[in-house]
C-alpha cells in the first residue's frame, strides 16, 4: 500500500514539476506548482512528518501560491514571449548540466554508503512528527531559529511594502528635496537606477555642446 | 708633514673658494670686480703651491713622497677609495705650472673678456677648471684621478661653448665633450684591469705591489696601460682622437691657452708619467705610446703648415708639441718631457695670448689670408709673438731649444729602433719652425691691411656688423655671443704683464736644465723617478753636443726656409701650392682625419640611431613590448568580460556549472 | 519505500527547478522553479529526519518554508515594482549588470 501512494504522489510531483518548467502561461505554471506541493505533502505524510505536511499545504499551498496568483492576475499572465535571445546553447548546455547535476546528487546520495539508505529509517514511536513533538523542539532546543525566522518575516513584511508602494505614496516636494551626502560624492552621471531609468530625481539629458566661436585648428 | 698636506689642500682648495665665491657674488662686484676676485684665488692658490714646494724640498730625501688622506670612502671588499692627495716631487711641479701659468692667464682674461656679457660666468668656470685640474695631478688614487679627469673634460667642454649661443661653438664643444668621454670610459677600464691583479686602488700601493702582481711584459697589464694610453690620447689630443682640438679654438683665446695649450693637454702626459712603474713593466704599451707621439707630431707638423686660421695653426703646433712630451714619457725620458711641458707652457700660452691680442685688432677675424703688416702698431705684440716663436721653433738660448732637445736626447740614447723616433723628431722641429715663422710673418710682416692701417692712425677696428668668423652669421652682442669689445696688449697694463711674465719665463725657463751643466729639474722629480730603470742613464758628451747642434740648425733652417718662402718670395708659396696642390690639399683637409671619423663611427651611429627609432623602438617596444602587454591585456579582459552579458539567466547557468563542478570534485576526494 | 527512493526524487525535482530557472524568460516563473528548488530540499531534509529518526529536519524544513514564504514576498514585490515602471517583465531584456 505505501509503495503504491509513494508511487502516485511520486509521479504527481514530478509531473507537476514538469508542468511548471514547461508550460507557456504563468497562470497554468502556478496550478502546476499548486499540484505539485500536494503531492509533496503526500510524500510528507509517508514519512511520518504529519505537521510539516499539514504546515505545507496550508502555508504554502495555501498562502504563498494564493499570493502568487494575486500577482499573475496583476501582472497579466500573457505567453511568455518567445526569441532567439540566448536560446539555443541555452537550452542545451542547461539540460547537459542539469543532467550532470541530477547525476551527481544520486551519486552523492545513494552513493554514499549511509547505513540507513536501504531501509526505511529507524524504528520511531507513533508519536513522530506530531505536533506536540516539533512544538516541544521549537520552543525549546530550536527556539533561536524560530525567533530568527519570525524576524526574517518581519523585515520581508516590511521590504515588500516598501518595494512596492506607488511613489506618490509620500509627497512629491519630500521627495525632490532629500539629498543625501552621496549625491554630493558621486561622479556625474554615475547615479542610482532610478536616475538612469528617468524617475523623479532623473539626470539631465547630454546634448551636443555648442561649438565654440573663432575655434582654431 | 703636516704643513705639507695643509698647503696641497689649500692649493686644492683656493680655486674651488674662487669658483664658488665668483658665482655667487661676481655679479654684484663693479666692473672687472669678479676678475680680480677670481685671480685672487689663483694667485692665493699659487703661493700655497709655493709652500707646497718649499715645505716639501724641507722633508727628508726620502720622504717626499706624501699622501694626505681627509676622508676614507670605502673600506669593504678589498676596495680602499679615500679621498687623499698625493704630494710628490711630480705632483709639486706640476701645479706650480698649472697655478702658475693660470694665474697669468687670469690676469690677461681681466681685461681681454671686458665687455663681455658672460664675464662673471667665464671667471667661474676658469676657476672651477683649475680645481679640476689640481685634482687630477694631486690625485693619490686612481677614483680621485678619474674624478678629476671627468671634471676637466666638463670644464673643458663649458668653456669651449662659452659663447653659447653659436653654432659652431656648441657643436665644437659636443664634439670635445664625446671625444673625450671615450677617453674616460678607456682610462675607466685601464684602472679596472690594472685593479684586478693588484686589488687596490691608491697609487703607491699599486706601484709598491705592481711588481708582485704583474710578470713584465702581461697581457692583461699590456691591456689596462693600452687603455689608460686611449684616455691619455683623447685628453692629449693624439691621433686619432685629436679632431677636437682645432675645433676647441671657438672657445676664447684665454681658454685656449690655459686649457689647450698649458694644462688640460698635458694631463694625458702627466698620466704617462705618473704610471710609469706600470709602464715599464708592459714595454709594448709604453712603445706604443711612443709611436703614436711620433705619428702625431708629424701629421700635426703638416697640417700646420698648410691652414691659414691662426688659432689652428697654433692648436696643431700644440698637439705637435705634445706628440714629443707623449713620445719622451712613453721612452723614459720623463724629466725631459716634464720639463717641455713647463716651457711649452710658457711659450705655447704667450703665443695664445699674443694671437688673442692680433685677433681682437681684427674685431675678430682670425684667418691669417686677411692678416698683415701689423709689425709697426702692435709691437709689443710682434715682440712677445717672435720670443715665443723662437721658443717653439727651439733657437738657443730659449727655453724650448734645452727642452725639446733633452727629449730627443733621451730617446737617442735608449739606441735601437728609437733612433726612427729621433730622426723623426727633428723633421718635426723642422717643421715647426717653418709654420712657426709662416704665421708670424704672415700676421706682422708685409703690407699692412686697414685694419693695421687704421690701428697706426690709432684707432681700434670696429666691426660695425659683428658675425661668425668662421661662418659669416651674423651676432649680436648680447649674452651668449662675444662682447662688443675688443682688447689687444697695447691699451691694457694687465694683458702686458701677463705677456710680459711669460716671456721673461720663456727666455729663462730653459735655463733649469742645461746638459751637464744645471740639473735642477732631475734632481727635484728624483724621488719620484727613482725606482724607474731610465732614470739614471747618462748620455754620452758626443750625443748631447750632436744634439744641441741639430737643433739649433734645424730651427734656424726652418725660419729661414718660412722667410724665404714667405718674405723674400711670396711668389713661391703659391707656385708650391699648385705644383704639390695633391700633399696641400691633404694637409689643408687635415688628412681628412674627421672625414673618415665621420664615416667609420658617426654615420653607423646615427643609421644605428635611427634604426633603433624607427624598427626597434616603433615595432619591438612599442609593437611588441607595450603594444603586446596592453593587447594580451586587452583580449583577456575582453575574454572575461564576454562572461558579462548582463543575462540573469547566464549567471544562473555559471552558478550551475560551477556546483556541478565543485560537486564532482567532492566526489573524487571522498 | 526506502529512503534512497525519496532522495531520487527529490533529486530530480531539483535539477528540473534548476532547469526551470536557466530556460525561462519571465521572472515570475524563475521564482516558481526556485520554489520548486526548495521543495528538493524540503522532501531530503524529511527523508533525512526519518531515516535518523529524530526531528531536527522537520523543523529545518519548517523554517526552510518560511525563508521561502519570505524570498517569494519581496521578489513577487520586485517583480511588482518593475510592471509598475513599465520595465518588461524578462529577464533578458533587463541587462543593466553587462559589463
Amino acid at each position: 500500500m505505501g509503495e503504491v501512494l509513494f508511487f502516485v504522489a511520486g509521479v504527481g510531483a514530478v509531473a507537476g514539476a514538469i508542468g511548471v518548467v514547461a508550460v507557456r502561461n504563468p497562470f497554468y505554471s502556478v496550478l502546476a506548482l499548486v499540484s505539485h506541493l500536494l503531492c509533496l505533502a503526500a510524500l510528507f505524510l509517508l514519512l511520518r512528518a504529519e505537521f510539516v505536511a499539514a504546515a505545507q499545504v496550508v502555508v504554502y499551498a495555501g498562502a504563498v501560491m494564493v499570493l502568487y496568483v494575486f500577482v499573475v492576475a496583476y501582472i497579466g499572465g500573457q505567453d511568455e514571449p518567445l526569441g532567439p535571445r540566448a536560446g539555443r546553447g541555452l537550452k542545451v548546455t542547461s539540460a547537459v548540466f542539469g543532467g550532470l547535476l541530477f547525476v551527481e546528487l544520486c551519486v552523492a546520495t545513494l552513493g554514499s554508503g549511509l547505513k540507513l539508505i536501504d531501509t526505511t529509517g529507524v524504528d520511531v514511536g507513533p508519536g513522530f512528527g506530531s505536533p506536540r513533538e516539533i512544538g516541544t523542539l521549537l520552543l525549546t532546543k530550536f527556539l533561536l531559529p524560530f525567533e530568527v525566522a519570525s524576524f526574517l518575516l518581519l523585515i520581508a513584511a516590511v521590504g515588500a511594502v516598501v518595494l512596492a508602494r506607488r511613489r506618490g505614496g509620500l509627497s512629491a516636494a519630500e521627495e525632490q528635496a532629500r539629498y543625501s551626502a552621496m549625491d554630493l560624492l558621486r561622479p556625474a552621471y554615475t547615479g542610482t537606477m532610478a536616475e538612469g531609468v528617468g524617475g523623479p530625481r532623473a539626470l539631465p539629458k547630454i546634448t551636443a555642446p555648442a561649438p565654440a566661436a573663432g575655434d582654431e585648428d | 708633514m703636516n704643513a705639507v698636506k695643509l698647503f696641497a689642500w689649500l692649493t686644492l682648495l683656493f680655486p674651488l673658494a674662487g669658483c664658488i665665491a665668483v658665482g655667487l657674488v661676481g655679479r654684484k662686484l663693479p666692473g672687472r670686480g669678479a676678475g680680480y676676485l677670481g685671480t685672487g684665488a689663483l694667485l692665493l692658490s699659487f703661493l700655497s703651491a709655493i709652500g707646497t714646494l718649499v715645505k716639501l724640498q724641507g722633508q727628508d730625501e726620502h720622504h717626499r713622497q706624501i699622501v694626505a688622506v681627509a676622508w676614507d670612502y670605502a673600506h669593504t671588499t678589498g676596495l680602499d677609495a679615500q679621498l687623499a692627495l698625493l704630494v710628490d716631487p711630480l705632483s709639486v711641479f706640476m701645479i706650480l705650472v698649472v697655478s702658475g701659468v693660470s694665474t697669468l692667464i687670469h690676469v690677461y682674461s681681466i681685461s681681454y673678456l671686458d665687455s663681455d656679457r658672460g664675464y662673471v660666468r667665464f671667471f667661474a668656470y676658469l676657476n672651477f677648471f683649475v680645481f679640476s685640474m689640481l685634482t687630477l695631478i694631486l690625485a693619490a688614487n686612481f677614483v680621485l684621478l678619474i674624478v678629476g679627469w671627468a671634471f676637466v673634460g666638463a670644464a673643458s667642454y663649458m668653456l669651449i661653448s662659452f659663447w653659447y649661443r653659436r653654432g659652431t661653438a656648441t657643436r665644437a664643444g659636443i664634439k670635445a665633450f664625446v671625444i673625450n668621454v671615450l677617453g674616460d670610459v678607456g682610462l675607466v677600464l685601464g684602472t679596472f684591469f690594472i685593479f684586478r691583479h693588484t686589488h687596490t686602488l691608491d697609487f703607491l700601493s699599486t706601484f709598491a705591489h705592481a711588481k708582485e702582481a704583474f710578470k713584465p711584459g702581461d697581457a692583461d697589464l699590456t691591456a689596462g696601460c693600452i687603455l689608460l694610453l686611449v684616455g691619455a690620447f683623447a685628453k692629449s689630443a693624439q691621433i686619432p682622437l685629436h679632431t677636437w682640438l682645432p675645433d676647441a679654438m671657438e672657445g676664447p683665446t684665454p681658454v685656449s691657452a690655459l686649457i689647450h695649450a698649458a694644462t688640460m693637454v698635458t694631463a694625458g702626459v702627466y698620466l704617462i708619467a705618473r704610471m710609469h712603474p706600470l709602464f715599464e713593466l708592459a714595454p709594448s704599451a709604453a712603445d706604443v705610446g711612443a709611436v703614436i707621439g711620433c705619428v702625431t707630431l708629424l701629421v700635426a707638423g703638416t697640417i700646420a703648415i698648410a691652414v691659414t686660421d691662426l688659432k689652428r695653426v697654433i692648436a696643431y703646433s700644440t698637439m705637435s708639441q705634445i706628440g714629443y712630451m707623449i713620445m719622451g714619457v712613453s721612452s723614459g725620458a720623463y724629466a725631459a718631457g716634464l720639463f717641455h711641458l713647463m716651457t711649452h707652457a710658457f711659450f705655447k700660452a704667450l703665443l695664445f695670448m699674443a694671437a688673442g691680442s692680433v685677433i681682437a685688432a681684427m674685431a675678430g677675424q682670425q684667418n691669417l689670408d686677411k692678416m698683415g703688416g701689423f709689425r709697426k702698431s702692435m709691437p709689443f705684440t710682434f715682440g712677445c709673438m717672435v720670443i715665443g716663436g723662437l721658443a717653439l721653433a727651439g733657437i738657443p738660448p730659449f727655453s724650448g731649444f734645452f727642452s725639446k732637445d733633452e727629449i730627443l736626447l733621451m730617446i737617442g740614447d735608449r739606441g735601437g729602433w728609437h733612433w726612427g723616433l729621433y730622426v723623426a723628431g727633428y723633421v718635426g722641429a723642422l717643421l715647426t719652425g717653418v709654420y712657426t715663422f709662416r704665421m708670424i710673418f704672415r700676421a706682422f710682416l708685409g703690407e699692412p691691411v686697414p685694419e693695421a692701417l687704421e690701428l697706426e692712425a690709432g684707432h681700434l677696428h670696429h666691426a660695425e656688423v659683428h658675425t661668425n668668423p668662421a661662418d659669416g652669421e651674423v651676432e649680436d652682442t648680447d649674452v651668449g655671443f662675444p662682447g662688443a669689445d675688443h682688447h689687444i696688449a697695447e691699451r691694457e697694463p694687465s694683458m702686458k704683464l701677463a705677456m710680459g711674465t711669460l716671456a721673461l719665463l720663456a727666455v729663462v725657463g730653459g735655463f733649469l736644465q742645461i746638459p751637464k751643466v744645471t740639473h735642477v729639474l732631475d734632481s727635484f722629480l728624483a724621488p719620484t723617478f727613482a725606482d724607474s730603470k731610465f732614470y739614471e742613464r747618462d748620455p754620452t758628451g758626443g750625443l748631447i753636443a750632436f744634439g744641441l747642434v741639430l737643433g739649433a740648425a734645424v730651427g734656424l733652417a726652418g725660419i729661414g726656409i718660412a722667410y724665404l718662402i714667405w718674405v723674400k718670395n711670396p711668389q713661391i708659396a703659391a707656385s708650391a701650392q699648385r705644383r704639390l696642390a695633391p700633399l696641400h690639399t691633404l694637409f689643408v683637409n687635415k688628412w681628412y682625419f674627421d672625414e673618415i671619423i665621420d664615416l667609420l663611427v658617426v654615420r653607423p651611429a646615427q643609421w644605428f640611431g635611427a634604426w633603433a627609432q624607427q624598427t626597434f623602438e616603433r615595432v619591438v617596444v612599442n609593437g611588441l613590448l607595450v603594444g603586446g602587454t596592453t593587447g594580451v591585456v586587452r583580449a583577456g579582459s575582453s575574454a572575461v568580460r564576454a562572461a558579462q552579458t548582463g543575462f540573469l539567466r547566464y549567471y544562473t547557468l555559471l552558478i550551475v556549472v560551477g556546483t556541478v563542478v565543485v560537486t564532482f570534485y567532492f566526489l573524487m576526494n571522498s | 519505500m526506502d529512503i534512497g527512493w525519496f532522495l531520487a526524487v527529490s533529486a530530480l525535482i531539483f535539477v528540473i527547478g534548476v532547469s526551470g530557472v536557466l530556460t525561462r524568460r519571465s521572472p515570475l516563473v524563475i521564482l516558481l522553479c526556485l520554489e520548486l528548488m526548495l521543495n528538493a530540499a524540503n522532501l531530503a531534509l524529511i527523508a533525512f529526519s526519518r531515516m535518523h529518526g529524530n526531528h531536527d529536519g522537520q523543523i529545518f524544513a519548517i523554517i526552510v518554508m518560511v525563508v521561502a514564504a519570505c524570498e517569494v514576498t519581496v521578489g513577487l514585490g520586485v517583480i511588482v515594482a518593475m510592471h509598475r515602471r513599465r520595465l518588461p517583465i524578462d529577464v533578458d531584456e533587463l541587462q543593466e549588470l553587462q559589463g
